[in-house]
C-alpha cells in the first residue's frame, strides 16, 4: 500500500531508510524515525482498536504520551507486549502489532453490540447489575466481563530480555528537553552543576520541533540541536532521550525509565531492554510542558478526531497528514499554527473558532493566507463510523448555551484544541500544593514541598520569551546555590507570534432531540452523561466520582480528560473548579513495565542463594535440596529408586546404629566478645551463664520481651572473654539485630561486641554410637574419652594440619560432635570425614533425617518454637532461672502464661501404629462432635520413628502434662483423616538422655 | 525512598536501614519491681502519632548501629538524626 498521506518535503524522518512492518497481519512501509502511529497514518490507517466498554472504533488522538486510544499488542523478537502506545512506539524493521479489545477483527467486532446496549451499561453498571442470581457471578458474569473488558494480553512466557537498575546522584535533574528544559540545563551546566537532562521522546527539543519561532537568529529546532550537542560534550552533563521520569518520591528521589532497546528489532548484546534509574537529585527542574486538552462534542471519539497539536506534530516531524480535508475546531490561537501548516502544504483547512471576534498576529496571518474561518462556531458532532466523513456544525450564542441551525460540512479529520493543561504530575507527586490559575483554566504548581521548581508551560507560561528568560534565570539561580559559581549566560533574542486570550469554553451543548455520546475520558469510555449520573446518585468528592465512573483511570490516567471532568463536575455543582480540586496524582506518570521494576532480581536472583562450602559434594552425591531460609540444605541423599521416606529412614537408622554426618554450616554463628560478655549472655538467655567455664558449651533459650521464645542454640565459651553463639538457620539475622539493640540501646554500659561469623565457619555434625571412634581417627592427638571431652565439652585441635574446633553437642540425641573449620577448608573436612568414616559405615544425612532424630528425642525446634510458645510450653522449665532477670522474664508472670491448663509439648502415637499423622492436624476429644469441634491442640511435627518403627508426632496440647496416657483423635479435614491417637511423653527415645552423655 | 543521615556514615538511602519502631520507649530497669501496667505499656503500647516522632532505625546494611531519627510521619520530613545514646 502506498503512503498516500505522506508529504515529500517536510519532516524529520530518514527518507533513505524504508522500514517494513505489519499491522493486523497486513504489510506496510514507513521510514526510520517514524512512530508506529505516524507510519500508520501515512498509510491512511485510522482504525486502530476498539474502545474499552462500548467497543466503538478508535483511532489516534495524540502524538505522544497523552494518547488515550491507540494502544496495540506489540510483537518483537518472539516476545509480546500489551498496551503499547502506537504514538510512542518507534518503528523498526519487522515490527508487528495487532489491535486490542476486538473480536474477531477490528473491522468487524462483535463486542460493538455494547454500543447499542449502552442503556444497560451506565456508570457503575457493574455495581448495579449482575447481582442476581448470586451463583452466576463466578461462573458466568465475571468471566464474561473479564473477556469483554480490558486491553492487551500479557505474555505468559519467561521474558528473556534484560532489565537493569542504576542509582545516580546529581545536583540538578531536569525533566523534559523543551525550550524551558534546555535553557535551564544549559544555564546550570555552564555554571558547573552536575546535570541530568531527561527527555521521554527520541528527539530532543519538545515544542521547538513543531513551532515557528526563532531564538538568537536560529530557528527553534536548530537552536535546540546546538544546545543539545553542546550539553552532550560537557563532562558534568548526562543527556538521556527515551527516558521518562515517572515518579517523584520522598527526599528528592526520582525514578526514570530509560527505554534503550524498545526501538530496535532486538536488544543489542550486553545492552538491557530498559534501565530504571533511581536518581537522588539535590534540586529538580520540572520542564514537562503541557498537554493540549480537547473540547467535548458529540461523537468526539470518532477516528479522525485528533488534537490540533498532534496534527501539527504529525505534519512537521513525520511529514504525515492526518487528513486532506481538515476541520480545525478551537477556542484559542495555537490551533491556527496547525491550520497554517496545512495551508503551507497545499491543504485547505477550515477553522471553527468558538470566539466571537478574536484578533491577533497569527489570526491575521491565517486570514492573509486565505484560510477559511468561522467565528462563534462549534462542531456539534462528528459523523462517520470508522472514520470522520463529515461534521455537524452550528453557530453558538454568546452565552454558549444555544446552538444555531445545524449545518453539515465535509471533512476527513477534526483537529480540536481546547487550550493547554500544564503537566503538573511530577510537581504534585512531590507534595507541591497546586493552585488553580484562572487565566489558563488549569492547575499550576504552587508552593514546593521538596527542592523542585517548575518552569515553562508546565508552570502555565505559554510565551516562549518569558519561558526562556525564567528558565535561564532558574537554571542559574539553582546551580549557584549548589556550586557557588556565578557564570551567567545571556538570554538570546526570541521572535514569536503573540497570542490573544483563549475562550473558556470546553463543552458543546447537545442539540435538541439528539443524544450523541460526548466523551470525557476516551480510554475508559466515560461520557458526560456518566458523570452527570454519578452526581445525581450522590457522589460529590471528585475522588469518588473518579472511582465510580472510572474517569481518569487506566493507563493514560486521564492526561487529556482530567480537566474537562473537573469542569463538568464544577459546572453541575455550581462550584468553581479549585473548590472541587483535582484527584491526587500518583506515580507512575506513564505505565512502567514490570520487567523494569523487577530489574535483575528474577529467577534465582530474586533472593540470594547461599550454599555451604560442601554444596558441590552434596550435588555429586545425589542430594535433594530444600530451602532453609536463604540457604540450600540437603534434604536427603537419594540412592537408587529411593524416595524421601526411604532415604531419610535409611539415613536416620544409620545414625542410630553407626554414624552419620550432617552439614550444619547454615546454623547462625555470632562471636560475642568483651569483658562483660558473660553478664550479657546472662541477660539474653533464660538460664544462668555467669559460671560457664572456658571450654564448655551450654544450651540456651532467648525470649522476646513478651515472653515468647525467640530462638535457641548452644553457646560455647572459647576463652575468658570470647563466646561462640549459635542460632537457628532462619533466625540468625534477627538474633544479631536483637543483640545489637540491647547492647547499643538498653545496656550501653556493657563492654561487649557482637559480629556474625556464620559464613566464616563450615560445620559438620558427626552423630551416632560410632562417632567417638571416628573422631579419634580424625584427631589422633586429642583425648576423646568421656573424661577428655565430656558432653558439652569443647576442644581445639588440628584436622590434618587444619585448625578445627570440636564441640560435643547433639541435636540428634545420639553421642555426637560438631566439627568447625574455616569455610575454605569445609570441603576438605567433609571429604576427610567421609573417607575415614567409611570403616564405621558412615552415611551423610539430610534435614529430613535430622528432623526424625530430633522429633523422636522430643527436642523442640522451629515448629514448636513457633512464635506463640513460651519456655514452659516446651518443657524447658529447667532452663528458666528464678534467680536473675533476663529479657522477657517479667512477661512470663502473665496470667495466661501461668494458667494450669497451659499448652505443653507432648508426644503422639497413632493407636494402629501405622497411620502417619499429617502435620497441622487438630487434636480433639470427639471425632464426630458438632462443628466447630473444640480444638485441644495441634500436631507440630511428624516423623517415622526409626527407633520403634512406627509413626510418631509432637504436638502442642492444652494441659498437655495431664493428658499423657489419654486417647484423642487427630483430625485433618484437608486430607480427610481422622486418626485415633494416644498422648505420650515427648521424649519418645532415650528419655533420660543417656546416649548423649555416654 | 527516604534519605537518612546516619550519624556514623552520613547520608544514605532508606534501603540500607531497617525500621526499629518508637525511639522513646524505655525498658524498665532490671531486677526491679515492675507493675503489670508498667510492663504491659512497655511491651505492647506504642504511640503512632501523626507528625513529629522519634524513631529508631538500624543501619543494617551499613555500620550496623541503631540510630535515632526524628521524622514527620505524615510528610516524611526528617528533622534530625542522632546516635542512639545521644538526646535528640
Amino acid at each position: 500500500m502506498s503512503e498516500e498521506f505522506r508529504l515529500d518535503k517536510i519532516g524529520l524522518v530518514n527518507r533513505d531508510k524504508k522500514i517494513s512492518f505489519k499491522f493486523n497481519g497486513k504489510k506496510y512501509f514507513g521510514y526510520e524515525g517514524d512512530t508506529l502511529a505516524s507510519a500508520l497514518i501515512a498509510n491512511g490507517v485510522h482504525l486502530i482498536g476498539r474502545s474499552f466498554k462500548y467497543h466503538r472504533p478508535r483511532g489516534f488522538f495524540g502524538a505522544g504520551v497523552d494518547e488515550p486510544y491507540a494502544m496495540v499488542q506489540l510483537y518483537r523478537n518472539n516476545e509480546t507486549e500489551p498496551n503499547v502506545r502506537a504514538t510512542e512506539q518507534e518503528l523498526f524493521e519487522g515490527l508487528e502489532a495487532k489491535s486490542l479489545n476486538c473480536w474477531p477483527s477490528v473491522n468487524f467486532d462483535i463486542g460493538a453490540i455494547n454500543n447499542f446496549l449502552n442503556k444497560f451499561l451506565p456508570a457503575g453498571f457493574y455495581y448495579k447489575t449482575f447481582m442476581w442470581p448470586k451463583s452466576f457471578w463466578y461462573k458466568i458474569y465475571e468471566p464474561f466481563i473479564r473477556k469483554a473488558a480490558g486491553f492487551g494480553v500479557v505474555s505468559t512466557k519467561h521474558d528473556n530480555e534484560r532489565y537493569e537498575h542504576k542509582y545516580e546522584y546529581c545536583d540538578l535533574l531536569i525533566t523534559g528537553s523543551g525550550p524551558s528544559g534546555l535553557a535551564s540545563a544549559y544555564a546550570a551546566a555552564k555554571n558547573g552543576a552536575r546535570v541530568i537532562l531527561a527527555e521521554d521522546k527520541s528527539r530532543f527539543g519538545g515544542s521547538l520541533l513543531t513551532s515557528e519561532v526563532s531564538i538568537g537568529n536560529q530557528n527553534g529546532k536548530d537552536w535546540a540541536d546546538n544546545i543539545i550537542a553542546e550539553l552532550k560534550e560537557m563532562p558534568n552533563v548526562t543527556v538521556k532521550n527515551r527516558a521518562q521520569v515517572f515518579g517523584y518520591y520522598d527526599h528528592n528521589m526520582l525514578v526514570m525509565s530509560e527505554r534503550l532497546s524498545d526501538h530496535l528489532p532486538k536488544s543489542k548484546k550486553y545492552t538491557p531492554k530498559q534501565r530504571l534509574w533511581y536518581i537522588r537529585a539535590k534540586e529538580v527542574i520540572i520542564s514537562t510542558g503541557s498537554i493540549e486538552r480537547p473540547i467535548v462534542f458529540g461523537n468526539n471519539d470518532t477516528p479522525g478526531v485528533v488534537l490540533a497539536s498532534a496534527a501539527k506534530e504529525y505534519l512537521k516531524v513525520y511529514g504525515v497528514l492526518v487528513g486532506k480535508k481538515p476541520l480545525i475546531f478551537t477556542n484559542n490561537d495555537s490551533a491556527y499554527e496547525t491550520a497554517i501548516e496545512f495551508k503551507k502544504n497545499n491543504i485547505n483547512p477550515i477553522i471553527l473558532d468558538t470566539r466571537k471576534n478574536p484578533e491577533s498576529e497569527i489570526i491575521s496571518e491565517a486570514k492573509n493566507m486565505g484560510i477559511e474561518m468561522k467565528f462563534s462556531y462549534v462542531v456539534v458532532a462528528a459523523k462517520g463510523y470508522k472514520k470522520v466523513n463529515f461534521a455537524e456544525i452550528a453557530n453558538i450564542s454568546e452565552d454558549k448555551k444555544d446552538l444555531g441551525k445545524i449545518e453539515n460540512i465535509n471533512c476527513d479529520c477534526i483537529c480540536v484544541s481546547g487550550f493547554w493543561t500544564p503537566t503538573i504530575h511530577l510537581a504534585s507527586q512531590s507534595g507541591n500544593k497546586t493552585k488553580f490559575n484562572e487565566e489558563i483554566d488549569a492547575f499550576v504548581p504552587g508552593k514546593s514541598k521538596q527542592n523542585e521548581t517548575t518552569v515553562g508551560s508546565a508552570n502555565g507560561i505559554f510565551s516562549l520569551e518569558k519561558t526562556l528568560i525564567t528558565a535561564f534565570e532558574k537554571g542559574h539561580e539553582i546551580s549557584k546555590k549548589i556550586t557557588n559559581k556565578d557564570n551567567k549566560i545571556s538570554v538570546p533574542q526570541v521572535s514569536e507570534k503573540k497570542f490573544t486570550q483563549h475562550d473558556k469554553f470546553w463543552c458543546v451543548p447537545l442539540p435538541k432531540e439528539k443524544n450523541y455520546k460526548r466523551f470525557l475520558d476516551f480510554q475508559n469510555d466515560v461520557t458526560v452523561s456518566d458523570v452527570e449520573l454519578a452526581i445525581r446518585e450522590g457522589y460529590r468528592s471528585i475522588e469518588h466520582v473518579k472511582r465510580y465512573t472510572t474517569l481518569g483511570m487506566a493507563t493514560d490516567q486521564g492526561k487529556t480528560s482530567n480537566l474537562n471532568g473537573l469542569q463538568l463536575v464544577s459546572s453541575i455543582e455550581n462550584k468553581i473548579v479549585p473548590s472541587v480540586g483535582h484527584t491526587t496524582f500518583r506515580p507512575p506518570y506513564t505505565p512502567v513495565s514490570i520487567g523494569a521494576i523487577v530489574g535483575r532480581e528474577i529467577g534465582k536472583h530474586s533472593k540470594p542463594t547461599r550454599k555451604s562450602p560442601m554444596h558441590s559434594w552434596h550435588e555429586k552425591h545425589n542430594a535433594v535440596f530444600v530451602d532453609a531460609g536463604i540457604w540450600l540444605r540437603p534434604r536427603y541423599y537419594k540412592k537408587g529408586n529411593e524416595g524421601l521416606f526411604e532415604a531419610s529412614k535409611r539415613e536416620a537408622e544409620n545414625v542410630r546404629k553407626n554414624v552419620g554426618v550432617c552439614d550444619v554450616t547454615t546454623l547462625g554463628k555470632i562471636d560475642v566478645k568483651g569483658p562483660d560478655a558473660a553478664e550479657f549472655l546472662n541477660r539474653v538467655y533464660t538460664n544462668a551463664w555467669l559460671k560457664l567455664p572456658v571450654g564448655k558449651a551450654r544450651y540456651g533459650v532467648m525470649l522476646r520481651e513478651d515472653g515468647i521464645v525467640m530462638d535457641d542454640g548452644t553457646t560455647t565459651r572459647i576463652s575468658e572473654h570470647h563466646y561462640h553463639m549459635t542460632t537457628t538457620t532462619a533466625q540468625a539475622a534477627n538474633v544479631l539485630s536483637h543483640l545489637e539493640y540491647y547492647l547499643q540501646i538498653v545496656w550501653p554500659e556493657l563492654n561487649v561486641n557482637v559480629v556474625s561469623t556464620t559464613e566464616q565457619w563450615a560445620g559438620a555434625a558427626i552423630a551416632g554410637p560410632k562417632s567417638r571412634n571416628l573422631l579419634q581417627k580424625l584427631f589422633p592427638d586429642i583425648n576423646v574419652s568421656n573424661e577428655g571431652l565430656p558432653f558439652m565439652g569443647y576442644l581445639e585441635s588440628n584436622l590434618f594440619g587444619i585448625p578445627a574446633r570440636i564441640f560435643r553437642i547433639s541435636f540428634s540425641g545420639e553421642l555426637a560432635y560438631e566439627v568447625n573449620v574455616e569455610s575454605d577448608n569445609g570441603n576438605f573436612m567433609w571429604e576427610k570425614i567421609i573417607e575415614i568414616g567409611k570403616e564405621f559405615a558412615i552415611q551423610p544425612y539430610g534435614t529430613e533425617a535430622l528432623s526424625t532424630l530430633r522429633i523422636e528425642m522430643g527436642h523442640v525446634a522451629g515448629s514448636e518454637l513457633d512464635g506463640r510458645t513460651i519456655p514452659y510450653d516446651n518443657g524447658l522449665d529447667g532452663l528458666v532461672s528464678k534467680k536473675k532477670d533476663f529479657i522477657g522474664k517479667r512477661s512470663l508472670n502473665r496470667k495466661a502464661f501461668i494458667a494450669k491448663d497451659r499448652q505443653k509439648v507432648v508426644g503422639v502415637v497413632p493407636l494402629d501404629k501405622k497411620t502417619s499423622i499429617p502435620e497441622g492436624s487438630h487434636l480433639v476429644k470427639d471425632a464426630n462432635a458438632i462443628l466447630p469441634n473444640p480444638k485441644l491442640g495441634h500436631i507440630s511435627a511428624s516423623c517415622w520413628s526409626v527407633e520403634y518403627n512406627n509413626p510418631f508426632s509432637l504436638a502442642i496440647l492444652k494441659d498437655g502434662k495431664n493428658m499423657i496416657g489419654k486417647k484423642l483423635f487427630a483430625l485433618c479435614p484437608v486430607k480427610n483423616k481422622s486418626i485415633p491417637v494416644e498422648i505420650v511423653s515427648s521424649h519418645y527415645v532415650d528419655p533420660k538422655g543417656e546416649r548423649v552423655r555416654s | 525512598m527516604l534519605h537518612i543521615k546516619c550519624p556514623h556514615c552520613g547520608l544514605r538511602s532508606q534501603n540500607e536501614f531497617s525500621y526499629g519502631g518508637d525511639g522513646t520507649v524505655k525498658r524498665p530497669d532490671l531486677n526491679k519491681e515492675v507493675s503489670d501496667k508498667e510492663w504491659d505499656t512497655f511491651v505492647y503500647l506504642r504511640k503512632s502519632p501523626r507528625g513529629k516522632h522519634v524513631e529508631l532505625w538500624h543501619h543494617i546494611s551499613g555500620c550496623r548501629q541503631w540510630i535515632k531519627v526524628e521524622r514527620d510521619t505524615a510528610t516524611h520530613e526528617i528533622f534530625k538524626t542522632s546516635k542512639v545514646n545521644e538526646d535528640i
